[in-house]
């Protein structure tokens, strides 16, 4: 069992949920999240004065799936959210322990 | 709808004004309107006359939402509930001193010390017979009552331009303080040396709405506070400003639409009459010089900033409008736009300036109410044959100097004895929360729920 964590632009959400559904992804959390890589931030101006967004809103989807699942979820993230534009964000895959589905008390691969 | 139909319509509709207000009035013992068979056309002049100057009260009366919308939009959520809790408490507060004393310091009848003091007592109240004021012409204008009301929103203006300035750090109690003594005393002494007929009058000085006498007359006090407070915690760091940003531009934006909605009844029943030609020509100099200013300041902010910025827009629009105050009835209709026009560029400079000169004023009040203010009283002396610049200079000089040592003296007292800044610790929480004990938007966050 793995987590991915996808951070990705925002108004790439739909299609990456639209994605995974084909893909037959059961669930997903997502997060709103501001941040910065190698993306930086930007200088607006408000009132005549110039401040610097350091902070960039970016989304964070967490999906949880079977560790033979994980590079054709990742591959999939890549291709339905990619502009090839700075900022398009990183995926991290994590391992999981356990899992626990809270209603029916089923664990791991069940709970998934 | 059709002139003649309208005409037809209006007048069984006037005369059943007449005839109610009559009616009422029969009831009251005081029988200064004839029953409705006797209706004279100086009476039906009279309601409605009258009735216009009610209408132009409680579109005043809208403004100091307007206000409180205007300056929430532009500050912090964490500091919302503090914002409109000062707005609720300056309308209470200015319309209770006015009534208590405002009222007879601003129109004294006659001045004890020659042009420059004068108090008729405390209190409000009229007989019967005196009910009816009457304009040049000897037909009645407004009732007393109506001159009061319509007078006593226009006070707590005052104090309202204040509270923009000074928000996000000023301590409640002092701010209370401070605006029940300033609007029950500063303005309207020196109020009374224009439109009580004293010696500013006298001498040809023109302010036709308040450019001066409600919209400086705040500027230089919230100029004053700013002083005395300093910067808000975090807003210029070192050698840079670092903006920040109001929670809310729709609330923003509501508040200057409900603002020049009320400058209807601002400049529209400084008319004091109904006076069909003066009426109308005052709402449109004020909607030009409006529409310009909105011009001026979203042209100049998009130069400079190369984005245009809205909270520079709203500010422009009530730029232009603080600007055409003082002459709206005496400059042509060219004059309203280029008064408009130059008040839109002015509030963009003045709150760059302000800001570079580290006086920090969240929502731009001082550079709409007194820079505006200001600009609007002397355009009169440039744009008006019929006035003197320096006259209006003088003017803009004499209230300048009174009202910001008033201001100043009161805030400095309020400062060594009961403090007018909020800890630093209240100050990041949120006024709300450290005042108030309660959120603007509880239960909004999912953490709050």
């Amino acid at each position: 069992m793995k987590k991915i964590e996808a951070i990705i632009k925002p108004f790439k959400l739909d299609d990456l949920k639209a994605a995974m559904a084909e893909l037959g992804v059961q669930g997903m959390t997502v997060t709103e999240v501001k941040g910065f890589g190698r993306q930086k931030g930007h200088t607006e101006v408000y009132r005549g004065a110039e401040y610097v967004v350091d902070f960039i809103p970016k989304v964070k989807v967490e999906i949880v799936v079977a560790a033979e699942m994980v590079d054709k979820v990742v591959s999939t993230i890549v291709a339905s959210v990619k502009t090839g534009k700075i900022g398009d964000g990183k995926i991290f895959v994590l391992p999981i322990d356990s899992i626990c589905r809270i209603r029916t008390g089923e664990t791991d691969k069940e709970a998934i | 709808m059709n002139r003649s139909i309208a005409k037809k319509m209006c007048l069984p509709l006037t005369m059943a004004m007449v005839a109610l207000a009559g009616t009422a009035m029969a009831a009251e013992g005081a029988a200064e309107i004839p029953a409705a068979a006797e209706i004279t056309g100086a009476a039906v002049t009279y309601v409605v006359n009258n009735t216009w100057m009610l209408v132009a009260t409680f579109l005043v009366f809208i403004m100091h939402l307007g206000f409180a919308t205007l300056e929430a939009g532009l500050c912090r959520s964490k500091n919302t509930v503090n914002i409109l809790f000062k707005n609720t408490a300056i309308v209470a507060i200015g319309l209770l001193t006015y009534a208590v004393i405002g009222f007879n310091l601003m129109y004294p009848g006659d001045f004890s010390i020659a042009g420059i003091f004068g108090f008729s007592g405390f209190g409000i109240g009229v007989s019967p017979e005196n009910m009816m004021v009457t304009g040049d012409d000897g037909v009645g204008i407004y009732t007393y009552w109506t001159d009061f009301i319509f007078q006593a929103m226009f006070a707590a203006t005052a104090a309202t331009i204040v509270s923009g300035a000074v928000a996000e750090r000023v301590k409640l109690h002092s701010f209370l303080i401070f605006s029940a003594i300033y609007v029950a005393l500063v303005y309207p002494w020196v109020g009374s040396w224009k439109w009580g007929g004293g010696w500013l009058d006298a001498m040809g000085f023109y302010d036709f709405a308040g450019s001066t006498l409600v919209h400086s007359v705040g500027g230089w006090a919230a100029l004053a506070g700013v002083i005395l407070l300093g910067p808000r915690l975090g807003k210029y760091v070192g050698k840079t400003i670092k903006p920040i940003m109001g929670h809310s531009m729709p609330l923003a934006t509501i508040g200057v639409f409900l603002l020049w909605l009320g400058w209807f009844g601002f400049n529209g029943g400084s008319v004091l009459s109904a006076n069909p030609a003066a009426v109308s020509f005052v709402f449109v100099t004020t909607c030009l010089a409006a529409a310009a200013g909105i011009v001026g300041a979203s042209s100049l902010s998009w130069i400079i900033q190369k984005k245009p910025d809205l909270s520079m827009a709203l500010n422009g629009a009530l730029a232009g409008l603080v600007g055409i105050t003082a002459g709206a009835d005496v400059v042509s209709v060219m004059s309203s736009v280029l008064i408009g026009l130059i008040a839109g560029f002015l509030v963009v400079v003045a709150v760059m300036v302000i800001d570079r000169l580290k006086l920090d004023d969240p929502v731009g009040a001082i550079s709409v109410h007194l820079v505006c203010g200001v600009w609007g009283t002397l355009a009169v002396g440039i744009f008006s044959a019929a006035h003197s610049f320096t006259t209006q200079l003088i003017g803009v000089a004499a209230y300048g100097v009174t009202c910001f040592f008033a201001a100043f003296i009161i805030f400095y007292l309020l400062k060594v004895t009961l403090g007018i800044r909020v800890d630093a610790e209240e100050e990041m929480k949120g006024l709300d929360i450290g005042e108030h004990g309660m959120e603007a938007y509880a239960g909004f966050e999912i953490n709050n729920v």
